[in-house]
């Protein structure tokens, strides 16, 4: 393509969008069911059940160190599907665009979505493109949706939750919401970087003890502690933390000291956290820790019943004190996915 | 981090709860319970953040005071905010300003009534503004105790070096000495020992203190913000209490020194004056905030604009004034949680991040 900004004439379905597709998005993802445009994927059946999930992109700035709003667009709906007991297998992706955008900006996140795709082991299958007036948008929005197949042997409910069992991170917490707050105020990242990442990998590594697994999310918006303070609420089951075992990275430990934000409380996009029967949980940390997306997983919690805690998510700090970890109030970082 | 981390250390501060629980049992026979009160917002969300009322036995009381310089400004200054505001003028603030309620509405309800508010990091933000937006007149939300004086009045240099015309402040600068004397002189307000701000003393210095141990009796100590900091800080009061001292101790002697920071002291000097200033729940405490000099009062905004910042009408039911004179803990408030929570703060001690009531929602409750 000669020009070098997307005009509003590629997205206004004539020759200039039919040239965008072709150069930039047929020429990346144009096997299989995207094939010949069509205007929706034909897909086989499937025998089992199957997980759909949708997330739209607007994080601000779309670049940062560690990834881009393309690769994330790709792991945050990868995630969803995966945590909710599924192989990941086929994404849409619509892209609305802001007039004057980069083109070779474009490039970069639709390399780095077929990068991640094909980390991922699922198919672009469907999709659509549209350009908005300069100011409609911030530079570029996507939004993905993802089918997957469920995986027999999962039956993850927060129901199932109760007490001795173990809450298990997969890594380091925060990293991609520090390092997104970092960029957006031109903070210096140093070796800070998002984690955004597939967790797919996790999932399937601890398939034969599905049975044992009551329930999985990945911590994004609100961090671990909305996470948490979701499978607790109502409940009459809470989560003891322990301080002392949650994983943070140095740079993200530093980042929000300074800053005053409670790590507990920043979005990963390359985590997960699983709750599990205790006496799996030794075989669960030691199964991620092989897999380089969880070199850092650990226990960081137990389930707990008592009328102080039911419902609450609480945290024991390093000095021996218990203090509770709340939801997030309000708006903390701004558009961090 | 690795600093920091010195003055977390977990066994240490096990070390420290089991010294000033054995000492306060010591203690308990002859002595009725002790109360601390701290005046730093930081304070008391580290006091929440790291657990340490729930190390502390029965007869060691913290009460929070007048610490955070959002909870203690009245609902006037925010109406004047208001006004402004709805002059179209670009009212600069720090983040914790914005839903603070006035009489009754807060600037984030002015804002999505489309006022132009902009939340700033720093207040040399406002001078960038100013700058961009040279045909409107922008005004900063100059709140804060001697800590944040300092830097914002910096904003006056700052613009007469820029030649900018169109920024000015809208004062409500507060003074900690002043403070800790009235509650001192309040007989409602029980309190035995004060654990003394950390960054306000770098400014003014732990000499600043001294009044108060040597003509009332009252142990000062000046702590960090870190568990261990503050531990030590709960552990030097029991033991002076345990030993009949009554001591000024600066435990925070890494960063606080007796005389304070000349060079901001200078800046106060050079364009403020001391002025009687309102506290929002407490009342007017004579001295007890600056103004800025007639010299430069073209960059103050109650002047240059002819508002008021004086007064106002707050929620009638809220009880910040108690809250903030540690004469009730933010949850015998029969607001509290209900009526008033983050999301839907009623008094100014719900709102700011440094606020007893926001601290005990968010991690004692």
């Amino acid at each position: 393509m000669g020009d070098d900004k997307i005009l509003l004439g590629h997205g206004g379905g004539g020759l200039l969008t039919r040239s965008l597709i072709d150069d930039e998005i047929v020429s990346r993802f144009g096997q299989g069911p995207l094939k010949g445009l069509p205007d929706g994927a034909l897909l086989p059946a499937m025998k089992g059940r199957l997980v759909f999930s949708t997330d739209s992109f607007v994080v601000s700035p779309g670049f940062f160190p560690g990834g881009n709003i393309g690769d994330l667009a790709v792991h945050g709906t990868v995630n969803d599907v995966a945590v909710s007991g599924a192989k990941p297998m086929w994404l849409s992706l619509a892209l609305i665009i802001e007039e004057g955008y980069a083109i070779s900006d474009l490039r970069k996140i639709l390399d780095a979505i077929k990068a991640a795709a094909d980390d991922c082991q699922v198919q672009i299958v469907t999709g659509d493109t549209k350009v908005v007036r300069r100011g409609q948008c911030d530079g570029i929005y996507i939004n993905t949706a993802g089918i997957g197949e469920l995986i027999d042997g999962f039956d993850l409910n927060p129901n199932a939750i109760r007490p001795g069992d173990k809450v298990i991170v997969s890594g380091n917490l925060g990293d991609h919401g520090m390092a997104v707050m970092a960029a957006r105020e031109g903070l210096g990242t140093g070796r800070l970087k998002s984690d955004s990442a597939p967790v797919h990998r996790l999932v399937q590594s601890i398939l034969d003890v599905a049975d044992k697994i009551r329930f999985m999310r990945d911590p994004t918006r609100g961090g671990m502690a909305a996470t948490l303070n979701e499978v607790v609420a109502d409940r009459d089951v809470g989560v003891l933390l322990d301080e002392n075992r949650l994983p943070f990275s140095l740079e993200a430990r530093g980042l929000s000291e300074m800053l005053g934000f409670d790590l507990l409380h920043v979005a990963s996009e390359g985590r997960m956290m699983c709750v599990c029967d205790g006496a799996i949980a030794n075989d669960v940390v030691n199964r991620w820790q092989t897999l380089p997306e969880g070199a850092n997983a650990c226990i960081i919690g137990e389930v707990k019943q008592d009328s102080g805690m039911n419902g609450r998510v609480v945290l024991e700090t390093a000095i021996g004190g218990r203090r509770v970890v709340d939801v997030p109030q309000g708006e903390l970082l701004p558009r961090i996915c | 981090m690795k600093y920091i981390d010195g003055f977390r250390q977990g066994d240490a501060g096990k070390f420290l709860g089991k010294r000033i629980r054995e000492n306060a049992a010591k203690l308990a026979a002859a002595h009725p319970p002790i109360f601390i009160m701290e005046v730093c917002g930081s304070h008391t969300m580290a006091i929440s953040r790291f657990g340490i009322r729930d190390v502390l036995p029965d007869n060691v009381r913290l009460l929070s005071g007048p610490g955070c310089p959002v909870c203690v400004t009245d609902a006037g200054y925010i109406d004047a905010a208001l006004t402004l505001a709805k002059r179209d003028v670009i009212i600069a603030t720090f983040g914790d300003m914005v839903r603070v309620p006035g009489s009754s509405d807060s600037l984030a309800d002015a804002r999505s009534d489309g006022a132009d508010v902009r939340v700033c990091y720093s207040p040399a933000q406002a001078v960038d503004i100013a700058a961009e937006n040279p045909d409107r007149e922008v005004v900063f939300m100059a709140i804060g105790f001697e800590t944040t004086i300092a830097p914002v009045i910096t904003l006056i240099p700052s613009a007469m070096a820029r030649q900018l015309e169109n920024l000015s402040l809208l004062t409500a600068f507060k003074l900690v000495p002043p403070a800790l004397s009235a509650l001192i002189a309040d007989p409602e307000v029980k309190v035995d020992a004060f654990i003394c701000p950390a960054h306000v003393s770098a400014i003014i210095g732990s000499n600043a203190y001294l009044p108060y141990v040597e003509q009332h009796g009252v142990p000062c100590v000046v702590c960090g913000f870190e568990p261990l900091d503050i531990l030590f800080g709960i552990d030097n009061v029991v033991s002076q209490f345990l030993k009949g001292e009554r001591l000024l101790v600066n435990q925070y002697n890494r960063v606080v020194k007796p005389d304070g920071n000349r060079a901001a002291l200078a800046l106060f000097e050079k364009y403020l004056i001391p002025v009687d200033a309102g506290w929002r729940g407490i009342g007017v405490i004579p001295q007890s905030g600056l103004g800025i000099k007639d010299e430069f009062e073209k960059f103050d905004a109650a002047m240059r604009f002819s508002v008021s910042t004086a007064g106002g009408a707050p929620d009638p039911g809220c009880m910040c004034g108690e809250v903030l004179k540690g004469k009730i803990l933010p949850a015998d408030c029969p607001m509290f949680g209900d009526a008033c929570t983050p999301q839907h703060p009623v008094g100014p001690c719900m709102v700011s991040s440094e606020g007893s009531c926001a601290a005990h929602y968010k991690y004692e409750r």
